[in-house]
């Protein structure tokens, strides 16, 4: 395991994994974010996971400087036990494709050389892996989708996406969380809020997450009350 | 109890920011002057972490509806009682009654104000931070507006017994400002043209020479675009040696990132958590205060230095304002 150091500002240090984003770097990451969580140190303010780096931020004090937390975080990662992959959690999504809920379906069938029902299979169909959740609340990287339907961004993005709305991005898809403006393809509606402010845990996704959408009708989407179906 | 009788330009309730939920994407907002907002919060007895109102350009008018002790710090925005301009930083003790307006900007972009016993309002998230995008925290999740009515925590025995000696006093007055105010060095100075230290970022190697030199050998313009979010710099375009893309990472408050069409954009309170574009500085902490109270049209230049030397003016900062709490807190008790 080779991790190397270096600041962000002067009050953050990055712990990088590797240059690449793949399981074992994931897994890596998803270790030592817990690792450090579990060790509450009271220099240690926030920690922030990402593809293929930790970004610790510190309090600074006379005593505690870049070198210390270097050290602090050597010493704690170095019997880092690396957590086994074991069975992801699955996310089911309930999405209510085409319509006003996603404009650009047509667009990403046409672009395919797809029908709409082809697209909504193909996306459907896929089994997800959150990578990392950032960005924007409860916002998740999202790897997995086929380049089937894989369709570039809006050359002129929307002012306004409203929130929950599933989009693709070149070969990306996700969900928006919050009403936000973007570029992306907008394919379909979830009916469930994947920022949860008032909650412990303010994100219904995780990183490690696996994630499938599920085709939903218009009549369904109006009666969904409550939240998603996690099976562990 | 204080009331809003008519809105600013952006009026937010603020503190120190939302630390801890960034890994689920929560975005840490907070003060984007975090020296005049620890300060204005001290000059009141308030604990540093108290929710303080940040003041946009254009300010809001208030009505107090209480005896308090308030206290505005940042830029100048014109602040006046009844009609009588006010000094900035020091503490003002307000009768009941007295309304306070902003008028035009004279320096700086954004004031703060604290009021003794700060806002009760509820914590989201550990937090009194409003996230407008999100409507979260603060004052219902947004901006204040005309009508709103905000109630105040407990203040400190200190002002207490401060506010008694003062309405024991004969005198007609409706408001009173303290003789006294923080020592010269401990006030900032707002100019047009801020010189502004940054640390090199996690990329600024890849930056190609002719990029480097630019990057410190001019006066950024800050764009029109500039918010709470970001401020967005025009110049001389900067380029990488070579076409990169990298891996999103953690950013924050000072990030100087560059997309692709060369024009820097420095992060700021409400950023995003990560980002995908190359950073090729970082704002020192204690120099965050002089971009953000910069406002559109105005300029700035980089100067370099070291992560040793930002560590150390950090500390610095952090005991002078240790240094300021006890001497106000003195201060205070010479009055009773």
């Amino acid at each position: 395991m080779e991790l190397t150091y270096s600041p962000l500002g002067d009050d953050a240090i990055v712990i990088e994994v590797g240059s690449d984003i793949t399981k074992e770097t994931t897994n890596l990451v998803r270790s030592i974010t817990k690792q450090l969580e579990e060790a509450t140190n009271d220099e240690i303010v926030e920690v922030i996971p990402a593809f293929t780096t930790v970004t610790v931020f510190y309090e600074v004090t006379t005593q505690f400087k870049y070198k210390d937390i270097k050290n602090l975080l050597e010493e704690t990662l170095v019997e880092m036990e690396e957590l086994e992959i074991k069975e992801q959690r699955t996310v089911e999504i309930p999405v209510c494709y085409g319509g006003d809920h996603g404009p650009d379906l047509k667009f990403v069938a046409l672009h395919n050389k797809l029908t709409v029902e082809e697209v909504i299979a193909i996306h459907s169909k896929g089994t997800y892996a959150v990578n990392m959740i950032g960005f924007a609340p409860g916002f998740p990287f999202i790897g997995g989708m086929s380049g089937s339907i894989a369709t570039p961004r809006r050359s002129t993005p929307r002012l306004r996406i409203p929130e929950r709305t599933v989009g693709i991005a070149g070969i990306q898809t996700g969900v928006y969380p919050i009403e936000t403006p973007g570029g992306w393809q907008l394919i379909g509606r979830t009916p469930i809020d994947l920022f949860l402010p008032y909650e412990k845990i303010p994100s219904l996704l995780q990183a490690g997450d696996r994630i499938v959408f599920k085709p939903i009708t218009q009549e369904e989407y109006d009666q969904w009350e409550g939240k998603s179906h996690a099976t562990d | 109890m204080l009331q809003i009788n008519k809105d600013g330009l952006q009026t937010t309730m603020q503190d120190l920011g939302r630390t801890g939920f960034q890994k689920y994407g929560v975005i840490a907002s907070g003060v984007m002057d975090p020296y005049a907002h620890r300060l204005a919060n001290i000059l009141v007895d308030n604990e540093e972490t108290e929710p303080t109102i940040e003041i946009t350009l254009m300010g809001p008018h208030i009505t107090f509806h209480s005896n308090c002790v308030f206290a505005l710090t940042g830029g100048n925005l014109s602040p006046a009682i009844d009609g009588i301009p006010i000094k900035m930083w020091r503490p003002i003790v307000v009768k009941k009654g007295c309304k306070l307006t902003f008028g035009k900007p004279i320096s700086g972009c954004r004031a703060y104000l604290a009021v003794a016993g700060g806002f009760d309002v509820p914590e989201v998230m550990g937090s009194r931070s409003t996230y407008l995008r999100a409507g979260i925290g603060g004052f219902e999740g947004r901006a204040l507006q005309k009508g709103d009515i905000l109630q105040l925590g407990e203040c400190s025995t200190l002002v207490k017994n401060c506010l008694m000696s003062i309405s024991k006093e004969e005198n007609k007055l409706t408001f009173i400002q303290m003789d006294w105010t923080l020592m010269a060095e401990a006030i900032p100075t707002y100019k047009k043209e801020a010189i502004v230290r940054i640390i090199d970022g996690r990329q600024a190697h890849l930056f190609d020479e002719k990029s480097k030199d630019a990057f410190f050998n001019q006066a950024f313009q800050i764009s029109s675009d500039s918010d709470r979010m970001g401020y967005r710099l025009n110049g001389q375009k900067l380029a990488l040696k070579e076409p990169k893309e990298l891996i999103s990472e953690a950013v924050s408050f000072g990030s100087i990132q560059v997309p692709s069409d060369g024009q820097p954009i420095v992060l700021m309170a409400d950023r995003q958590t990560t980002g995908g574009y190359p950073k090729i500085g970082q704002v020192t902490t204690v120099d965050l205060p002089k971009v953000s109270q910069l406002k559109p049209g105005e300029y700035l230049r980089f100067e370099r230095i070291s992560l040793e030397e930002a560590q150390h003016d950090l500390i610095n900062e952090r005991g002078l304002i240790k240094e300021l709490k006890q001497s106000i807190s003195l201060k205070f008790k010479a009055r009773i």
